[in-house]
């Protein structure tokens, strides 16, 4: 305890000291105070109940969008957004008034369905969050009573400052100061994967003053109050002071346990509640994802305001056809006395026709509001949730070893994945496993390890490879070694001690066992040793030592054992080394150190990092073939894509390491500004002299099919970009291995070259500026001018370094650059940054103009993904931040294939063929309804009876339609995956084209003319049955609306080229239903049905006219698509009807 | 040793892998999630789309052919008579038709082209006459019609709702404007009885005009439209008004007047005695009386027919175009060469 009481006086000088910073800053997001409720407060609860639980919000989230009170106004509210649905509200409120062609409760009951949809869909989603924020809710934590035990409490009892004992395994409730764990020095092992996706386990130590409280009597006489900073969002900062037995100690994120962030390795934990609820840091952190819209839908919208254009433009041209013929109502000649022009209310009178005219305009708008398809909206939404179930379904994109299948996480964008124009993707744990492979080392000069390294084949052999897929599970029984993949006799099975350096061999061996910060957990099944290491490298080095004979199997906080292979014995040995410092890694060291003493009390530095580090810091005693060949394997290695790192180590005196422990203990005491600086020196300064021991290779294997899929999307046209945190050289060699740099290609590198250049402008900051900014820019000229002439038979490659992407991506050179990337097949960026990689993929996503994709795994593609038009998630190694953070989530790359060319081929054809045939059969209707207007002398007379016309996108057209949307395809996915070329498709966006549509359209008001006139024709004036009764409107109405029934039924039956039972079944009962509800409607009271009753049995069904027009009309007015079909197929075939045919040859 | 230790750990796995399998989340395999449902995938081949086209063919020609041997088979008498109707030296027709002191009747002769077999349908044709006009078709009152109680129910029937101060039974523009000229034939010195029962649909007269419902208060208002209705016979019998109520779709229509049940010989010469009493001169209607007989088909109408022809001859012709276009450059189906897959995609 004395040491502790000695650390004290520093903080609480400290405190004192930065005491006017705080209270300034308690000003503005320094006013939390939390009292914790310890036995001491439990009485004076109600006094201090400002200070605790009570001024703060209880612990139980809500992520609803709506409550049940506000779930009716709001929703409503989100539905009226929409303009179309907004466009028929007023138009149901104006259908009460007389203005209205018909009944308002016709115009009135499709909107209430499609509405009531819209919100039932809404209720039943945040139905389904609601059960996860209850099951969050409940979840059980120990809480301390305040009087004698812990108990078992849910999580949403939980208030700031109760005192909760979280078990091993276990979700962190709340935000906790992290007072004590089951270790003595108060340490703890969390997991973050929920926040940061990260999966390696992150240490918190709490305060030595707390870390003795690990025991439940020891909270009777606990009493503290901490004051910390208001919740924020920033997960790696923290400001608190913690008060305890009159004293003070700063709080830092060290000591801050996160909710959803998992407690591991360590048996319990105690802490103090300091932010609850929707103050959490995580919760403060959840963000609505930008909401994308595809590029369909973004046309569609379009097409809706053509469609209003269309409608102003049919009911001004009614009205002022009507406003004509009313005013010729009144001249001689023309006077219809059966009108009472002489008597007539203003929306009829012939003495101000242009009142009338205008009344007049608003009854057609109303009229032709089926012209504007209500029920669009909806459908859509209903096809693309079902889409989105199929992605999650399909077989064929879940990954066996990780039992994750496909998630479409949001369904709006599945027809933009048939439009992908450029793939940006991140390397590391998307293109390769990030499961790290020790693979070849070198050791004292002399190269181990005889394995091919598989990222240096190039795609040639993957071919070949390809051939005996079948043969990939015994390839994988062969390496049963997670993270070890390396086979050489010489060291193999103790094997090493018979090598002329077994001594460096040794040395060499227990450096990769002890130095390193992971964490063995044994199996309890099988008894083995896995690591739970920072880094997969690390895991990889570690399992390699186990393999190699030295298996490190326990960690205590100042021990390291190990079993060593002793060829003295020629068994195995327990060494335990006593852990004394361990010098961390950190990006900018770029190695990390451990001092340890061996049982025979000598004292080891050793250390691990990267080789240019290293290679500073080496004694002068070194041999000098040993560090040339060290080196000159490390080039090699590195050149073939692996990761390196050198190994070395040094024998400290006891003087040496006292005086050296004194300046480090103080350094890391500090914490004042300076501190990391000065613990950075204070290791500098025992991390010299070293004794080179050798090199390490670890291979970042290439996932499985990796190189086939980027060869199919290459097929299929779609530009692959690459961007990475990686080497040149690496990066690269990566590029080869999966396919996206080809033979034959022409590469272009541009980079800063000179290390002058470089290095100058480094020291120089702006004022050199100049010089690689040119370069860049005379760089990308040549590379245009080269482009330029060999012309666009050979595909180029552009390969970019971090460093001159800085300078391309400047405003005046962007534009250079962006075009020359365009004109190349392929892109690899490499050693650009998170930020850069978000900033591409914006200037490329402008600059293209078209669909592009990113794909990335880690919290450091997040920027990328949002970014992108559609953002890809792989669900693998790094966790669950990208995945959080995309649209799609998908196990591994190779599935990306299976996403574009199969589902996404399938989703924007089904999606726009649904789109087209949506307009077509409105417009079929509409027109239909204008044509008779118009011989009704433009008085906005309907042709139907009301109820019809409100049925009609309701429950006539509207389950073929989503058939159309959900199952049709044109080609099996075999032919998807085995034709690539026809995702051009999409691409050039073939099927949504304003032609295709414009075509659509005019096909729609081509089948309403002839419905029309053919029916017309056919009833005409004579009798159409043989009692000699003649046709009256009602009759004509309900044969036009036969003809246009089937009409747009049957165009669909043959649009569509799939035809299981479901197709079958909706079509043709969508056939009958509107037969059957004529005959329903029409056995309605007269009141009801009107112009129907009993319209069906007793005219249109007994009469042959009937039918033999309906089935005339039908087949004419369905002749000139088929035409157009077998001409377009038989004679002009594109590439999905040539796939179909190959199909069928098939 | 490690070849062992591979052993056992991938069998373990294996024998681990088998038993927990359930909570697996693979997706369950159907055949319909995984979207490979038997399906038909119907092929535009060459022949296919021949037998389409012959097939359409071969149905629509005979079709066209009873059709239009159906149609003609139906002889039509149609006499306009609105100008030759108005005495020869008026030149104001409308002070004609609206004066009430000048008398109405008007004879005409019509000769029978061809033998007439009974029932001969008698309809009249008024023409650019507008019942399908927003304002003529709602101005009407179905509950009114049907329930006597609901007489006064007459708020959707501007401006022919109320007369002196009452509501009009039947009320509304349409019943108002009933057609009213009389037609009564005469053929070899003989009355040909004009059976103007069951001229309206039966629906109507059983559902949609009452049998207790009388006209009352009709034609009593200031300007009087069309046929005045005997307040003593119930509306489910008025035939005439319920023939008119059922609107016409489009400005020239026939309405069914009365059956004939004598049958009629080719050149036979009958002559009507009828009364012009519609005015159809202020709008420049004409009107029309129509003698005709029916088939299975209805009246006559040659449009069907020639239709059914000429859409059969289309597709025979098309038939005999894609034949001969897949004789002169047969392409074989699914042909390589026209796969542009096999060309470099790269290069585009």
């Amino acid at each position: 305890m004395r040491p502790a009481a000695a650390d004290e006086s520093p903080l609480v000088e400290l405190a004192a000291a930065s005491a006017p910073a705080q209270t300034s800053a308690s000003a503005a997001g320094f006013t939390r105070a939390v009292r914790c409720r310890g036995a001491g407060c439990s009485g004076d609860d109600g006094e201090d109940g400002g200070g605790g639980g009570g001024a703060y919000p209880g612990n139980a989230i809500s992520t609803t969008k709506y409550t049940a009170a506000s779930f009716v106004p709001k929703s409503l509210f989100e539905q009226f957004r929409r303009a179309a649905n907004c466009f028929f509200l007023v138009v149901a409120c104006v259908s009460f008034s007389p203005l209205a062609p018909y009944r308002a409760v016709s115009v009135l009951l499709p909107l209430v369905v499609v509405v009531g949809a819209a919100m039932a869909k809404e209720a039943v989603e945040d139905w389904r969050r609601k059960q996860q924020d209850v099951e969050v809710n409940n979840r059980k934590v120990e809480v301390y009573d305040g009087t004698q035990s812990f108990h078992q409490t849910e999580w949403k009892k939980l208030q700031v400052g109760d005192i909760v004992k979280v078990k091993k395994d276990e979700f962190f409730p709340a935000d906790l100061v992290l007072l004590s764990s089951s270790y003595e020095d108060g340490i703890c092992y969390v997991e973050t994967m929920n926040l940061d996706g990260e999966t390696n386990l992150k240490r918190k130590q709490s305060l030595d003053v707390t870390a003795v409280l690990n025991e439940e009597q020891s909270f009777h006489t606990f009493k503290a109050f901490i004051q910390c900073e208001d919740p924020n969002e920033k997960l790696y900062s923290f400001l608190g002071t913690l008060h305890y037995n009159g004293q003070q100690y700063p709080l830092s994120p060290q000591q801050i346990l996160l909710r959803d962030s998992k407690l591991r390795n360590t048996t319990e934990i105690y802490g103090i509640v300091i932010f609850t609820g929707h103050d959490t840091k995580v919760m403060q952190n959840a963000m609505e994802p930008p909401s994308k819209r595809s590029s369909v839908e973004r046309r569609m919208d379009k097409i809706i305001y053509l469609l209003f254009v269309s409608l102003f433009a049919i009911a001004s041209f009614g009205s002022i056809m009507f406003g004509i013929r009313t005013r010729a109502e009144l001249s001689a000649g023309n006077y219809a006395w059966y009108l009472r022009p002489d008597n007539s209310t203003m929306y009829f009178d012939p003495n101000r026709p242009t009142l009338a005219a205008i009344c007049h305009f608003l009854t057609s708008l109303m009229l032709y509001v089926c012209l504007v398809p209500i029920s669009l909206y909806i459908s859509i939404e209903i096809v693309k949730v079902l889409q989105s179930t199929f992605i999650n379904q399909d077989q064929n994109m879940y990954c066996e070893e990780s039992d994750k299948p496909a998630r479409a996480r949001t369904s709006n964008l599945n027809e933009e994945l048939g439009q992908v124009h450029t793939i940006l993707s991140d390397k590391t744990g998307t293109l390769t496993c990030n499961s790290m492979e020790f693979l070849k080392c070198s050791i004292a000069g002399v190269a181990y390890g005889n394995r091919l390294i598989e990222v240096q084949m190039p795609y040639g052999g993957i071919e070949e490879e390809c051939v005996d897929i079948g043969n990939n599970g015994a390839v994988k029984s062969v390496r049963p070694v997670k993270g070890f993949n390396f086979t050489d006799d010489r060291l193999m099975n103790g094997q090493w001690s018979k090598e002329c350096h077994q001594d460096v061999i040794e040395m060499f061996f227990r450096v990769l066992a002890v130095c390193h910060t992971a964490i063995p957990v044994a199996d309890r099944n099988s008894g083995r040793i896995s690591y739970e290491a920072e880094s997969p490298d690390e895991g990889a080095l570690v399992a390699a030592a186990r393999e190699l004979g030295f298996e490190f199997y326990h960690r205590s906080q100042t021990t390291i054992s190990v079993h060593e292979y002793d060829p003295v014995f020629g068994r195995k040995m327990d060494r335990t080394y006593k852990l004394l410092n361990t010098l961390e890694f950190s990006s900018a060291r770029k190695r990390m150190s451990v001092i340890v003493r061996t049982e025979e009390g000598q004292l080891f530095l050793f250390c691990k990092g990267a080789d240019s580090v290293i290679f500073e810091r080496l004694s002068k005693d070194n041999s000098k073939a040993c560090l040339t060949n060290t080196k000159c394997h490390i080039d090699e290695y590195s050149e073939a894509g692996l990761r390196t790192l050198a190994l070395a180590y040094r024998e400290l005196t006891e003087d040496e390491y006292v005086a050296w422990n004194m300046e480090y203990s103080a350094a890391k005491n500090s914490i004042h500004n300076d501190h990391d600086v000065a613990v950075e020196k204070a290791s500098e300064n025992i991390e010299k002299d070293l004794i080179l021991l050798g090199a390490t290779a670890v291979e970042d294997r290439l996932q499985k099919g990796v190189p086939e899929c980027i060869h199919k999307l290459a097929q299929a046209g779609i530009k692959i970009w690459i961007l990475t945190g990686d080497k040149l050289e690496t990066a690269v060699n990566i590029g080869y291995a999966c396919n996206l740099l080809r033979k034959g290609m022409e590469e272009i590198c541009i980079t800063l070259d000179s290390p002058g250049t470089n290095a100058s402008e480094e020291h120089n900051g702006e004022g050199s500026g100049m010089a690689p900014y040119e370069q860049i820019g005379r760089k990308l000229e040549d590379a245009r001018r080269q482009i330029f002439l060999k012309g666009t038979s050979t595909p180029f490659a552009l390969i970019i370094d971090g460093n001159a992407l800085t300078h391309a991506l400047t405003s005046s050179l962007r534009s250079a650059f962006l075009d020359l990337a365009v004109d190349c097949a392929s892109v690899l960026c490499c050693r650009i940054s998170p930020k850069q990689k978000a900033l591409i993929t914006r200037l490329v996503k402008a600059r293209i103009r078209k669909t592009t994709l990113a794909i990335g795994d880690g919290a450091n593609d997040v920027g990328m993904l949002q970014e992108a038009d559609i953002g890809v998630g792989i669900s693998g190694a790094e966790g669950m931040q990208a995945v959080m953070a995309s649209d799609f989530a998908i196990a591994q790359f190779r599935f990306l294939e299976r996403l574009l060319l199969v589902h996404g081929h399938w989703c924007y054809r089904r999606i726009a063929a649904m789109i087209c045939y949506f307009f077509f059969k409105n417009i079929t209707f509409g027109f239909t309804l204008f044509w008779f207007e118009a011989h009704a002398m433009f008085s906005a007379q309907p042709g139907f009876n009301d109820w019809f016309i409100s049925f009609y996108n309701v429950a006539f057209t509207s389950l073929p339609v989503i058939a159309l949307g959900v199952f049709d395809k044109d080609v099996s996915s075999r032919v998807c995956l085995e034709v690539p070329s026809s995702h051009q498709d999409g691409v050039n966006n073939l099927f949504f084209s304003w032609s295709r549509i414009l075509s659509w359209m005019l096909n729609g008001v081509c089948c309403s003319i002839i419905i029309y006139f053919g029916a017309l024709h056919a009833v005409l004036i004579q009798a159409v049955r043989q009692d000699g009764r003649v046709a009256g409107f009602d009759i004509l109405g309900v044969t036009m609306y036969t003809c246009v029934v089937w009409t747009v039924n049957c165009q669909l039956a043959l649009y569509i080229s799939y035809f299981t039972w479901i197709q079958h079944f909706v079509i043709w009962c969508s056939i009958l239903i509107w037969y059957t509800f004529l005959v329903i409607y029409g056995s309605f009271p007269a009141t009801i049905s009107t112009s129907a009753y009993h319209v069906f049995w007793e005219a249109c069904a007994t009469s042959p006219l009937y039918w033999l027009s309906t089935l005339l009309i039908v087949v004419t007015a369905l002749i000139p698509f088929f035409l157009y079909k077998i001409t377009q197929s038989l004679f002009y075939p594109q590439h999905c009807d040539q796939a179909f045919q190959f199909q069928v040859l098939l | 040793m490690n070849g062992q230790a591979a052993g056992s750990s991938s069998g373990g796995s294996g024998d681990g892998g088998a038993a927990p399998r359930r909570n697996t989340r693979k997706p369950k395999y159907s055949k319909f999630t995984q979207q490979e449902l038997p399906a038909c995938k119907p092929i535009l081949t060459p022949k296919w789309v021949i037998s389409v086209f012959v097939l359409v063919g071969v149905i629509f020609v005979p079709i066209g052919l009873v059709s239009l041997m159906a149609s003609r088979k139906v002889v039509e008498i149609v006499d306009r008579y609105d100008d030759a109707c108005v005495p020869p030296n008026t030149t104001d027709k409308l002070a004609y038709i609206q004066n009430p002191t000048i008398s109405k009747n008007c004879t005409r002769t019509l000769t029978v082209p061809k033998d007439m077999d009974a029932p001969i349908f008698v309809y009249y044709q008024l023409d650019n006459f507008y019942q399908n006009h927003r304002r003529y078709v709602k101005s009407r009152s179905d509950t009114q019609l049907r329930d006597a109680s609901k007489a006064n129910d007459t708020s959707t029937c501007d401006p022919e709702s109320v007369a002196n101060g009452t509501a009009i039974v039947p009320c509304g523009l349409i019943a108002w404007s009933t057609f009213n000229d009389t037609y009564g034939f005469v053929h070899n010195s003989k009355n040909l009885t004009v059976d103007k029962k069951d001229i309206s649909w039966k629906s109507d007269r059983e559902h949609k005009f009452g049998s207790d419902v009388f006209p009352k208060n009709f034609q009593k208002g200031p300007l009087i439209g069309g046929k005045t209705l005997d307040p003593n016979i119930p509306l489910s019998q008025q035939e005439d008004l319920i023939v008119w109520m059922r609107t016409a779709a489009l400005p020239t229509f026939r309405k069914l007047y009365g059956r004939i049940h004598t049958d009629l010989k080719k050149g036979d010469s009958i002559t009507v005695a009828l009364e012009n009493n519609y005015n159809t001169y202020s709008f420049s209607g004409k009107k029309k009386l129509v003698l005709s007989t029916s088939t299975w088909l209805g009246g006559k109408n040659d449009f069907l027919g020639l239709a059914y022809l000429t859409v059969g001859g289309l597709c025979f012709f098309l038939a005999f175009a894609f034949t001969l276009l897949y004789l002169i450059k047969p392409r074989k189906l699914g042909d390589n060469n026209y796969l542009s897959w096999n060309r470099n995609p790269a290069g585009r």
